[in-house]
């Protein structure tokens, strides 16, 4: 059965115990994500900009939860439950804008450079490294002060958000198909395509690219996340997209300062557990991804037998073997 | 983490054949290493220079819509944002290279003058911040490792994921709700009450750390408030770095657990226990001192939102002032600032690594 090779599929047949659990746990919640940001229109009671029910008139602004407003209402008089589960479909487009940009400019830029090399390569890489060494939230706040001047319609500030997540991504899918790109040029079968007289875009997206692809599934999810934690951050930070153009959580978040301070509860802690449970199925996604990848972690299926195999070193990232991008951005954080 | 010099891939490293290394060889390294700063900064302050440009000047910005337009031209003139964008990109580098950041158009102050008064409480807050990080991250490593696959791992694991998944704004903001609006037991914001900062104003030369401030003073009421504003937001931006901390410790002990020498005492009948707190533990914390240092941008950034959400006056503090009110050179100041501190940190992680490690250099 060809799906059993599907990447999240394949690891779940692998996966036995509490690693399947938490392989489990993060597809349930990453499901219920994906199931609210596409039926946000029928789960919502109201609209996102929503401020008065035609029959009861104006919400009202902080109102406890109740059985009309279930998590209460906001500073700004809106449905804190409406907008939660709105947001999460901002959350989605951000995701899918961002990442699936900056893994075609990344793996593309990655192919060309790790094979042609030359100085193309050179120069490429050490911008790709200075990018990369930069606080993405930094270079976020930066990129949407430029695209959307900081004041945001819907359009502008997904897209403002989307496109700084992608300049901070990029670098991370090129250094990692740049360096299987490296890696798999030098073996046999490229070798003898060439001597076949395949062409270079035929090796490049036929041989190379085919193999140089493995980590790309749990560089996805960490990233996914980290998106979510860069929208976020802008948001809190001011730049969130406006409360009537769309719902945005760190937005939210932002306008629930000040009623933190005065026993306003519902409206910080909501938008703001959705923002955890996301990123956390997301998360254990990526890191299940990542434990069954690598022998030394995966949970052994008998538990007697002890392999003795790993001289280990120390390892700086918590993927052993070394300097595996997606994670290493994860170590040095994002948006928080 | 900068792997400039890590990445196999990008590094010529010699796979065989004799080592060619002469006692030159990690001077060398270092000296490449620090040429590489010169790139990094001189890449980011230009896309950032040029980035910012790109919506126009910052008078505009901070302006547009409340000058007439005459008044706002002339203000733009006399800036000298009305010549050449190179003449000013050239100048501004300039300026950038005998340490002059621009002035704020807000508040009128040079941008070198907000980053070290401000400068110092961001410092300090990442200090708290690294320590509940060690306290906290550490033994929960060592436990998780222990109990590898059990239960307890089960669930710190889990805490370890949380602790990243949980925005430092949001779980500042948690944590004030908690301990401060309905426990009441510690401040809702700030860096100290307003009667210890007017004494702590009185001194000297004050450092503007002021924990040190407050212990020049010589009162221990104002030592126990400076802390108690302390213990919330080092607790909301340190978690962040103890979940990173505690699953690196778990990893790296249970590979060490498994290694020869480990076996070796095990097989000499030491017990579980003593292996993981004698043989396991230390070569497991080598990491976590290279990892330190690749957190200075995650608690940089952390420190931005934290100190936004507890009114904690600092430069991220600062920095969102600044964003609201428009004011962009002191953003592109703050922002190159950050960055430079970044890619310092990262050449000195770097040389750390190439210190204890010398299959790194090349």
């Amino acid at each position: 059965m060809r799906w059993n090779k599907l990447p999240v599929v394949h690891q779940l047949r692998q996966s036995v115990g509490l690693q399947r659990g938490m392989l489990v746990a993060g597809l349930i919640l990453t499901g219920i994500f994906l199931l609210a940001a596409l039926f946000a229109p029928l789960l919502a009671p109201y609209g996102y900009g929503q401020l008065r029910s035609p029959d009861t008139g104006l919400f009202g602004a902080t109102q406890p939860p109740s059985s009309e407003h279930l998590l209460g209402t906001t500073v700004g008089g809106y449905d804190v439950l409406s907008r939660v589960i709105w947001g999460s479909r901002t959350a989605l487009l951000v995701i899918v804008i961002a990442v699936t940009a900056s893994l075609f400019i990344g793996v593309l830029l990655g192919l060309v450079s790790g094979y042609f090399g030359g100085w193309l390569d050179r120069v490429l890489v050490v911008i790709a490294d200075a990018v990369y060494a930069f606080p993405s939230l930094l270079l976020a706040i930066v990129l949407a002060i430029v695209i959307s001047g900081g004041q945001s319609s819907m359009i502008g500030g997904v897209l403002a958000a989307a496109l700084s997540i992608t300049v901070v991504f990029t670098p991370q899918y090129f250094r990692v198909v740049r360096a299987e790109t490296v890696r798999v040029k030098a073996e046999a079968f490229v070798e003898s395509a060439r001597v076949i007289g395949a062409g270079h875009r035929r090796i490049m997206f036929r041989h190379v690219l085919r193999n140089a692809t493995r980590t790309l599934p749990l560089i996805i999810t960490l990233n996914a996340s980290e998106a979510i934690l860069t929208l976020a951050g802008l948001g809190f930070l001011g730049f969130g997209i406006e409360a009537t153009a769309a719902a945005e959580w760190g937005y939210d978040l932002n306008k629930a300062i000040s009623d933190v301070s005065s026993g306003v509860w519902w409206t910080a802690t909501f938008p703001g557990i959705a923002i955890v449970l996301v990123v956390l199925g997301m998360t254990l996604v990526g890191e299940s991804l990542n434990d069954l990848a690598d022998p030394r972690l995966r949970t052994r299926r008998r538990a007697a037998e002890v392999s003795g195999d790993t001289a280990s070193t120390a390892q700086t990232s918590v993927v052993p073997g070394g300097a595996l991008p997606g994670h290493a951005a994860e170590l040095e954080g994002g948006a928080r | 983490m900068t792997s400039t010099t890590l990445d196999p891939t990008t590094v010529d490293v010699p796979k065989s054949g004799p080592p060619k290394r002469s006692g030159g060889g990690l001077g060398r390294y270092i000296l490449i290493r620090f040429l590489l700063i010169i790139p990094t900064v001189f890449i980011l302050v230009t896309t950032v220079f040029f980035l910012m440009r790109a919506t126009g000047d910052p008078i505009t910005a901070a302006q547009g819509g409340r000058l007439p337009a005459d008044q706002l031209a002339e203000r733009i003139h006399a800036a000298g944002y009305d010549r050449p964008i190179l003449t000013q990109y050239v100048e501004y580098l300039g300026d950038l290279f005998r340490g002059d950041l621009g002035t704020t158009l807000s508040d009128s102050r040079p941008v070198t003058e907000v980053l070290t008064t401000f400068g110092t409480a961001t410092l300090e807050l990442a200090f708290y911040a690294l320590i509940v990080a060690f306290l906290v991250g550490i033994p929960l490593g060592l436990v998780a490792a222990y109990f590898r696959d059990k239960v307890p791992d089960a669930l710190l694991r889990v805490f370890a994921i949380a602790c990243y998944a949980t925005p430092v704004f949001f779980a500042g903001l948690l944590l004030k709700l908690i301990f401060a609006v309905q426990l009441d037991w510690l401040p809702v914001a700030g860096r100290a009450s307003n009667r210890s900062e007017l004494a702590m104003r009185r001194l000297d030369h004050p450092t503007g750390i002021y924990l040190i401030d407050a212990l020049r003073t010589g009162n221990g009421e104002i030592v126990a408030d400076v802390l108690q504003h302390a213990v919330l937001p080092a607790i909301a931006l340190g978690l962040l770095t103890a979940g990173v901390f505690l699953r690196l410790v778990r990893t790296n002990v249970i590979g060490t657990l498994g290694s020869g020498y480990v076996e070796a005492a095990r097989s000499r009948g030491v017990r579980e226990s003593r292996l993981l707190r004698k043989h396991a533990y230390r070569p497991a914390l080598i990491p976590i001192i290279t990892v330190v240092g690749m957190q200075v941008a995650m608690l940089l950034v952390g420190a931005v939102l934290t100190e936004t959400t507890f009114e904690w006056r600092g430069l991220g503090f600062q920095l969102s002032q600044y964003l609201q009110a428009r004011d962009f050179v002191a953003v592109q100041g703050i922002v190159v600032m950050l960055a430079i501190v970044v890619a310092l940190s990262n050449f000195v992680v770097d040389v750390i690594a190439a210190l204890i490690d010398p299959r790194v250099r090349y």
